[in-house]
């Protein structure tokens, strides 16, 4: 059977003018340059990268929570970059996100049951009554009961608020859910609930995630693909495992040969990146990881490296080219 | 120096906190020594009282809503724990150093790379100005800065994440301080920044022969640095062990499910081993072990009495689970 | 005691907390009132401040404007009067309980107006930014540019004086400040996760801005407002000195305070009075305030 694409991303950029002065020419930052990818229903699609690669600001713009500059965003077969507020708000219920910070993300003056049943209630979705068995129901779902229902966000841990956070997002039962670093704010003995929580919501409503994280280690366990990005760019596209056993991009060996070892004799070829990653308001012309590239060619510091299709593996690198 | 003669002693150490609902022991009872070279890691969860305990032996607790109430901490062999704050200030910069997890907040913006380096030279030495200068411009470019003669006279807000952190290092670094206290030193960086500056602190610790007293909750980050392990629960050291008998056979359930909850011990999209429930607040503690409410191991004895910290073959543990295989009692329960 | 920690274990840190039955809403916002010294204080003072408003006529010892010029500035504790007469031998006492009317309905009707308009502007261009946003601030820094007070005389003057018109007048340059800050609050706000997650939801907008904005505003609101009544009070005092304000021989403490800046050094109760009496309500407002945004804040509930 061949996978359903649910979501397309095609071309999607979005540049941010900087005001430098009065008499200045505008600067541009390019957050996110030139994404496609597409995500299939069912699945778990992984983007990893390092702060300022543009991962967080293609999950919202996908959701419209940020306009873009240009590009295309298909789901379920409709083209929704260019939907009215109305439009899009009532598409939202087949699309939710998963906040990283929980305790930024719940309105701290609302109950649970506030916070809950709002969802349903905007979209005209049930009576009242059935709308608060409803909240109940799913709180028991994340694992928290009846009893909080009349409780206030700060009365809970940050892993109860995520839980409740992701509670929030399926209880419309949605088709796809983008949670942008939901564990990453989380202690390291409540990440682990979170991620099952996450795996068990999952198999039981059929979602598709998009799952935006730093964490390698979450990444390679929860996710089926994953796209790496750097700089506003995604560099490499691959299922799970073909990327961690058999990286191509040159980031994408730095970045996992970074990544700290699980046990003290472990051994591991390290690839220390130099420097840090260049200012996307100045980015390097050419490749923009050339500055930093151990296996850097003359080409590389001129010309843009091609899209390289290396069958279900994508690498943006000249290396690849022949 | 032998491995054997202790840098840092902490000994029973009780920190409290007032806050408006009371006094919460943050550290409740705490022992551990770190050696001359060595690393020790100090692991746990947010409000396990590790960053607490590091900011007693620094003296840089919030008078007066935070105090030592009782325990001892020796460096170098001298109790500093009631150390008036002019002989503390000696120390500090000096002979223990201190970097925190955000660079960016413990930098003060309206001062120059330069000017903030400066101020433990001129605190702790009698060096001139050119020599000051000369002397920060060499420990910029030994902590891997570029353009060092350029950055020495840049402002905190110009410098990237990882340069920040780079500047701290090389501020703690300038007095060549016998002891480096590094709480959460990467947690705020990215991977690729955080191999950096670990490698980093890897190449300081060698050549100066530093001992470093690393605060993280990051297993990976331990198993990278760190020769012993101190692990903590509830302002308590639960496990204390050399760092391979930690990642081989952690004794405590807490050290254990923390070590079978990381992704990369678990079977890929299974269900990840995970320890229930989260995180007891300090002001409401359970009478009896404090991680009986989330332990899988749990007996009815747990509940009633707070385990010591029995002295195991290989390690130290605070576990009832082991009072048939323990030689002694290393420390009684507070 | 351990039967109910192992039950509640892991999801629910605070079983006791989480059982409580919530309370009808005035229960427990008297049961709150009751437990803060400050907050009851604050409340006396309005409600004495509110009761001497209501029945002043009644209270008052004297008629007001019943000049009796034999017995002109009197100290006070003499002859009956508590806190002695002014330049025309009317009673303090009494003056200052039927000035009470006046400053108090000055004092929450301009908070009540100006923090409607200010409110609703500050929002409309906080949340919808762009060119509404450039209009209203653009109105605001003209209007900050221009002292509070001459602005409001040069109204008074245009429209004559009066009560309603000080009011009129006394909104028309205070709501700037109500905009300016709601603005930068809800500037604020709408970048929080919580605002987001309201529009990822598909929150109307509309409802995002009453349901979810306007509460998250009370606080500042209301901390805004306890200073601005008093400040208002004191504008009223300041109109009245430049002889604009509420005119004699009608009492309010903002009058009586001008008419008795010549007797400052030979007739110090004059001016002391309205003083005290102005002071005090502010403070009572300020500190009503205080409690009542703590009570507001569910996060500070119960601590």
């Amino acid at each position: 059977m061949l996978p359903e694409p649910l979501l397309e991303i095609k071309q999607l950029k979005k540049f941010y003018d900087i005001k430098t002065g009065w008499f200045q020419p505008k600067q541009q930052v390019k957050a996110v340059d030139d994404v496609s990818f597409t995500v299939y229903k069912g699945e778990t699609f992984g983007l990893v990268g390092e702060s300022g690669c543009g991962k967080s600001t293609t999950g919202r713009a996908i959701l419209r929570l940020q306009e873009m500059t240009s590009g295309e965003i298909w789901f379920q077969g409709e083209n929704i970059a260019g939907l009215s507020y109305e439009k899009m708000r009532k598409l939202r219920r087949k699309m939710q996100m998963v906040f990283q910070d929980p305790y930024a993300s719940l309105n701290p003056k609302k109950t649970i049951l506030q916070i809950l049943t709002e969802p349903l209630r905007v979209h005209g979705l049930y009576s009242q009554e059935e709308r608060v068995k409803k909240a109940i129901e799913i709180l028991e779902i994340v694992g928290l009961s009846e009893y909080h229902l009349h409780s206030y966000p700060h009365e809970f841990s940050g892993g109860q608020r995520q839980r409740i956070g992701i509670a929030k997002a399926v209880i419309l039962q949605p088709e796809l859910i983008i949670a942008d670093e939901p564990v990453s704010a989380l202690d390291v003995s409540i990440q682990s609930q979170v991620i099952n929580l996450l795996l068990k919501l999952q198999r039981d409503f059929q979602l598709t995630y998009v799952f935006i994280s730093h964490d390698l280690g979450v990444v390679r366990h929860i996710t089926d693909r994953v796209g790496v990005m750097y700089l506003g760019k995604l560099v490499e596209l691959a299922q799970t495992e073909d990327i961690f056993t058999d990286p191509k991009h040159p980031y994408t060996k730095a970045l996992l040969s970074a990544v700290p070892i699980t046990h003290p004799d472990e051994e591991k070829d390290r690839v220390i990146l130099a420097g840090d990653v260049p200012s996307p308001l100045n980015p390097p012309q050419g490749c923009t990881f050339h500055p930093r590239c151990p296996d850097c060619m003359m080409i590389c510091k001129t010309e843009k490296p091609p899209v390289i299709d290396l069958g279900n593996h994508v690498v943006a690198c000249h290396m690849y080219s022949t | 120096m032998g491995k054997e003669s202790p840098l840092l002693e902490v000994k029973q150490l009780q920190t409290h906190i007032k806050t408006a609902g009371g006094v919460v022991k943050a550290v409740n009872g705490v022992d551990l020594t770190v050696y001359a070279g060595e690393t020790l890691g100090i692991v746990g969860e947010s409000g396990c009282g590790k960053s607490v305990t590091s900011l007693s032996v620094m003296g840089l607790l919030p008078k007066p809503m935070a105090y030592v109430e009782r325990g001892h901490i020796l460096f170098d062999g001298r109790d500093i724990t009631e150390l008036p704050e002019k002989e503390m200030r000696k120390l500090r910069g000096n002979e223990i150093s201190m970097i925190f997890q955000e660079p960016m907040t413990s930098l003060n913006p309206v001062f120059t790379i330069g000017q903030q380096l400066s101020e433990p030279l001129r605190q702790h030495t009698s060096l001139n100005k050119k020599q000051i200068r000369t002397k920060i411009i060499e420990m910029l470019r030994s902590v891997g800065i570029p353009r060092a003669e350029q950055i020495i006279d840049e402002y905190p807000h110009q410098l990237s994440g990882g340069m920040r952190q780079r500047a701290m290092i090389s501020l703690a670094m300038l007095c060549e301080p016998k002891l480096l206290i590094a709480d959460e030193p990467t947690t705020a960086l990215d991977v690729t920044i955080q191999a950096q500056i670990l490698q980093l602190m890897r190449e300081i610790k060698q050549e100066k022969k530093m001992s470093i007293l690393l605060i993280t909750h990051d297993l990976g980050v331990v198993a990278e640095m760190c020769d012993r392990v101190v692990v903590m629960y509830a302002g308590q050291v639960v496990e204390n062990a050399d760092v391979r008998t930690i990642f081989n056979s952690p004794k405590h359930p807490y050290t254990r499910g923390l070590l079978a909850s990381m992704p990369n011990s678990n079977e890929r999209k299974g269900e990840l081993k995970s320890i229930p429930g989260s995180v007891p607040r300090p002001d409401e503690l359970p009478q009896g072990c404090t991680f009986a409410p989330r332990c899988p191991q749990a007996v009815e004895k747990c509940w009633q009495e707070r385990p010591p910290l029995l002295s195991l073959t290989h390690q130290f543990c605070r576990c009832w689970l082991y009072t048939h295989e323990h030689q002694e009692v290393a420390a009684h329960a507070t | 005691m351990n039967q109910t920690t192992i039950t509640s274990t892991g999801v629910n840190p605070h079983p006791v907390n989480m059982l409580r039955k919530r309370e009808p809403k005035w229960q427990s916002f008297l049961r709150r009132l009751l437990k803060s010294p400050t907050g009851i204080i604050g409340f006396l003072i309005i409600l004495g401040v509110l009761f001497l408003g209501l029945c002043g006529p009644w209270v008052a010892p004297y008629d007001p404007n019943q000049a009796e010029l034999s017995k002109k500035l009197l100290p006070p504790l003499s002859d009956g009067h508590w806190l002695g007469t002014d330049q025309l031998g009317r009673d303090i006492f009494s003056r200052l309980i039927h000035g009470s009317s006046v400053s108090l309905i000055i004092g929450s009707c301009t908070v009540l107006f100006a923090g409607l308009i200010g409110t609703t502007l500050g929002l409309i261009a906080g949340y919808f930014r762009g060119w509404a946003d450039i209009i209203i601030m653009r109105i605001v820094d003209v209007k900050l540019s221009f002292p509070f007070v001459l602005l409001v005389l040069v109204i008074n003057a245009v429209m004559g004086a009066g009560l309603q018109n000080i009011i009129i007048s006394l909104v028309f340059a205070g709501w700037i400040i109500y905009a300016r800050v709601v603005r930068s609050e809800v500037l604020a706000l709408r970048e929080k996760e919580f605002i987001l997650s309201c529009i990822a939801t598909g929150v109307p907008r509309w409802e995002i801005i009453l349901r979810h904005i306007v509460p998250n505003l009370f606080t500042p609101i209301i901390v805004l407002s306890s200073l601005q009544i008093a400040t208002y009070i004191i504008a009223e005092a300041s109109i009245s000195f430049l002889g604009f304000g509420v005119q004699p021989p009608q009492p309010a403490w903002g009058n009586m305070l001008s008419e008795g800046k010549d007797y400052i050094f030979s007739a110090w109760w004059l001016i002391t009075f309205p003083g005290i009496a102005i002071v005090i309500t502010a403070l009572g407002v300020n500190l009503f305030g205080d409690w009542l945004r703590d009570v507001l804040d569910p996060e500070l509930k119960g601590n």
